[in-house]
């Protein structure tokens, strides 16, 4: 009885925006000027995989389901999202069945249909395209069309969460007519399908200038006969973050500008200009402190920062005290304050989100505990010597901490160094350049995957809104080493039998409720155990114009997400 | 003097084969990974499939006579079939230099930002010129007056002071607090009328005026010293002995023997216009050839960098080469044969 007063106040919004949507009418507002200062260089998202080219590529091409700006899935062309109960998806979860909706055309005027879906599979499955989605793809069998609008997936292990392929804007659905001849190791050379993709969106690429400027136009094919209210869109690419903000905020030149990671105070200032408004969005990305726990000694040789089951421990970061006493001693208040502002917030867990996988465990860490943190020290027998750097049997607590060269990260770097002083631990600070720290390339001992320091910072996060293939990643098969060419994902070799139980029961177990569960004491055991230091929840920061109504500000698919409803406000 | 200018072209063979050669390795040895600045949710392996689709499993000395092949024989066929519009072999399966990030040929993407890197950076370049020429002779001419004061300081601050700094002053000043000028260049801008010339020229007025008024700075200092060693000559004082008028000492005597060395620092700056002006250019947008190149060093796009940085070191071998052929024109004194 609680929730109907609610469930009444949505119903009738939701009632108001279906009637004002209907009122705007196509095409009727004019030119969109956004800005992106990381400007797109191609316009075919499985060639670049980079987040501009996903978003500017979202305007024309779709993809079968998309997630709102709560996480949620909504469907784009097909009728509803499959689920066990409607029959969509096996029993077994071997298959997922996507019925497509008919009154879909591309803006060519050719109809959309299982075979362009099942075009798409086999263009991104192709080992020689290299498709950057290709995960997205691992565990496909098979795409087939069952008839012209149904499509049938099959995957080679059970999927619990089968919605992986087709879904988001990373992986959208491309025409077979325009890219037939492009497959394998002839994609790059289609420079002109790859510019000028045709697609099911509200808008069609009328020019596209690459890493300068894509010019959109209604596409009058479009499903929905009201939108977009929008005629044309002009998406200008180049500059720099500070001043993409100022043409928005400040000279209103510009109706929207993103990911604008700039000093909150520079930030707070232009907004007060009123001619628009800075809006975030938080989606996985957690910016953390990776803990080294094997050992990264240059003397080691061959065995440096490698995992010998066991045999290799990190001289001081093996002991969980030192662990758990360097997170208390942070206080992540101060490190959002200087360095995110609006995009961040303080977090305790490396899995924020979606809501319902979010554990309050490990809350603790939010409120910067020095006394308790040096008294855990000290019952650990770590005893500050003259210089008051503590030490224990010969071994001094000094950190080798690394992150890739950015101002904030430098700036979060110093801070830290700081609050680690007070605890009697000694800290060098090194960054690395980004193209070179997060470069696979396995000659370089700079890499993060090498991870030849005691301590490193960076931010991940994972595709979608289901954290199975991000929580495998700390898997013991997972840890990088010569062997599998530095290419796993669990940089802080962390292993443990209890965790590896926990990720193959997470790839068995269907339904929300029941993966939350799992994924939560899967993310308690990591930051519990030190092995991952969380610090900021970072979110996505844009700006718009305060006469651009319709934006949904989105961290879990593209934020042009629902473009067709954006509209100019009177 | 032609067989002269044919010798040193022979020569630049050599020479432009080594910078390729070091351009190329330079590049690649540095360490540079095009998959990098991709979201971490992309795993290892798809990683590595990208790169070995971009070429990049293949040993050196492959890649390197690849690339030079296409750029030295490939893209001037391509140049040739546009211009005279025939067809030179199979010219659908011509392998030519792609860029990593846009999988376009790099060719193609400098050719559509030529257009606003000469319009801005070359107006500003014949700003410089036409402002610093005047100012040097007269600066020169009145040595010590208030004017040559005035100019050195100006000129001083010009030299001095970084463009990234005057822009973002400029911007400041006339977009965010006036209003007057759009801080942002609209390179799909078409000047069909009067009204579109008008807004052509005040979204140039910024940039313009910020490159042109560094590149004055220095040739004003270059032109004073030139006429200032020339005033003091032998010839001076013997035209004016012969009664001849100071606009006609100044303008035909002195002058002319000054612009010497002023000419061959107009003609070594000039291939910097078609290289762009990197910092002008990422501040107000123009999206020319600076803004590519610094784009593609930033997402290493190695093709790019290595086939843009080539076509600078030609423009500078040629321009080098003209710059000692227009000394013999303009020193009768100077003869190559």
């Amino acid at each position: 009885m609680r929730l109907k007063p609610r469930l009444f106040i949505l119903t009738l919004a939701a009632i108001l925006s279906l009637v004002s949507a209907a009122a705007g009418e196509r095409g009727s507002d004019g030119q969109l000027k956004m800005l992106y200062w990381q400007a797109p260089s191609i316009l075919n998202p499985f060639l670049s995989g980079g987040t501009k080219d996903i978003h500017a590529a979202s305007l024309v091409l779709e993809p079968l389901a998309r997630y709102d700006e709560q996480g949620g899935m909504v469907p784009a062309l097909v009728v509803e999202i499959p689920t066990v109960e409607n029959g969509g998806v096996s029993t077994d979860f071997l298959s997922i069945t996507w019925r497509l909706r008919d009154d879909v055309v591309w803006s060519d005027g050719s109809p959309f249909t299982a075979a362009d879906v099942a075009f798409t599979a086999a263009y991104c499955m192709d080992p020689e395209g290299g498709c950057s989605a290709a995960s997205r793809f691992q565990d496909v069998k098979a795409v087939e069309a069952v008839d012209s609008h149904t499509v049938r997936i099959t995957f080679k292990v059970p999927m619990p969460f089968p919605y992986v392929p087709f879904v988001g804007s990373v992986s959208p659905v491309i025409q077979e007519k325009q890219f037939e001849a492009c497959t394998g190791a002839r994609a790059p050379a289609c420079a002109e399908q790859n510019f000028g993709p045709v697609g099911t969106g509200p808008f069609k690429v009328t020019e596209f200038r690459p890493n300068d400027i894509v010019l959109y136009e209604l596409n009058d094919r479009y499903r929905d006969p009201n939108q977009p209210a929008f005629s044309s869109v002009l998406l200008k690419g180049g500059g720099d973050a500070v001043s993409a903000a100022r043409a928005v905020l400040k000279t209103g030149e510009f109706d929207y500008a993103w990911n604008l990671q700039v000093e909150p105070e520079i930030l707070a200032a232009m907004a007060t200009a009123g001619r628009g408004e800075v809006v975030s969005a938080f989606g996985s990305m957690v910016e953390r402190l990776v803990v080294q726990l094997t050992n990264p000694d240059p003397a080691l040789d061959d065995k440096r920062s490698t995992y010998q089951d066991g045999a290799n421990p990190h001289p001081f970061l093996s002991d969980a005290a030192v662990r758990r006493a360097l997170s208390m001693a942070i206080d992540r208040e101060i490190l959002v304050a200087a360095g995110y502002g609006p995009a961040g917030r303080v977090t305790c867990s490396v899995l924020p989100a979606p809501a319902v996988y979010a554990s309050t465990v490990n809350d603790w860490c939010k409120i910067q505990d020095i006394a308790g943190a040096n008294k855990l020290l000290d019952d650990a027998g770590w005893v500050r010597g003259r210089d008051d750097i503590r030490a224990k049997d010969g071994v001094r607590l000094s950190i080798l901490y690394q992150t890739s060269t950015n101002s904030v990260r430098q700036g979060t770097q110093a801070l830290i160094k700081q609050m680690w002083r007070e605890i009697g631990v000694e800290t060098e600070l090194k960054n690395i350049n980004a193209s070179v720290f997060f470069g696979g390339d396995p000659s370089s001992p700079d890499t993060y995957q090498k991870f030849y320091a005691d301590i490193q910072m960076y931010t991940n996060s994972f595709d979608g809104t289901d954290p199975q293939n991000y929580m495998q990643g700390w898997i013991c098969d997972e840890i990088p080493g010569p062997e599998n060419q530095w290419l796993g994902q669990n940089i802080p070799r962390y292993c443990d039998a209890a965790y590896d139980e926990l990720a193959r029961s997470l790839s068995k177990t269907a339904g929300t409720e029941q993966r939350a569960v799992i994924a939560r004491e899967m993310n308690d055991r990591l930051v519990g155990h030190g092995a991952l230091i969380p610090l900021v929840h970072r979110g996505e920061v844009a700006a718009r114009a305060l006469s651009l109504g319709g934006v949904r500000h989105n961290a879990w698919d593209a934020t042009v997400w629902n473009i067709q409803e954006w509209h100019r406000l009177k | 003097m032609l067989r002269y200018a044919a010798r040193r072209l022979l020569f630049s063979i050599p020479t432009l084969l080594v910078i390729s050669f070091i351009v190329f390795a330079l590049l690649d040895l540095a360490p540079n990974d095009p998959t990098a600045q991709l979201p971490l949710t992309i795993p290892p392996e798809t990683r590595q499939a990208i790169r070995e689709n971009l070429g990049l499993g293949q040993p050196f000395h492959v890649r390197y006579l690849r690339w030079l092949t296409q750029f030295m024989v490939h893209e001037p066929l391509n140049l040739a079939e546009r211009m005279w519009g025939v067809e030179i072999g199979n010219s659908e399966e011509r392998l030519r230099v792609r860029s990593w990030s846009t999988r376009a040929p790099v060719v193609d993407l400098i050719a559509t930002r030529l257009p606003q890197t000469l319009t801005v950076v070359g107006v500003s370049y014949l700003v410089a010129v036409l402002l610093a020429v005047p100012v040097g002779v007269f600066s020169a001419y009145r040595q010590y007056s208030i004017f040559d004061h005035v100019g050195t300081f100006v000129t001083t601050v010009g030299f001095s002071v970084p463009t990234f700094f005057t822009g973002t002053v400029l911007i400041v000043v006339f977009s965010a607090t006036l209003g007057w000028l759009p801080s942002i260049y609209d390179t799909t801008h078409q000047v069909t009328d009067f009204d579109s010339f008008v807004y052509q020229v005040r979204q140039m007025v910024m940039p313009v005026m910020v490159l042109g008024l560094y590149n004055a700075a220095q040739l004003s200092r270059f032109t004073r010293s030139a006429v200032l060693d020339n005033l003091n000559q032998e010839y001076v004082r013997t035209a004016r002995a012969k009664g001849l008028t100071e606009p006609v000492v100044i303008l035909v005597h002195v002058l002319r023997n000054s612009l010497i060395p002023v000419v061959t620092v107009i003609a070594l700056g000039l291939p910097s216009t078609f290289a762009g002006a990197i910092i002008t250019e990422q501040i107000f947008r123009i999206n020319g050839v600076g803004q590519l190149l610094i784009g593609a060093i930033e997402s290493a796009d190695i093709p790019t960098v290595q086939t843009v940085t080539f076509i600078f070191a030609v423009l500078i071998v040629v321009f080098n080469l003209l710059a000692d052929l227009l000394y013999g024109v303009l020193d009768p004194r100077i003869r190559y044969d």
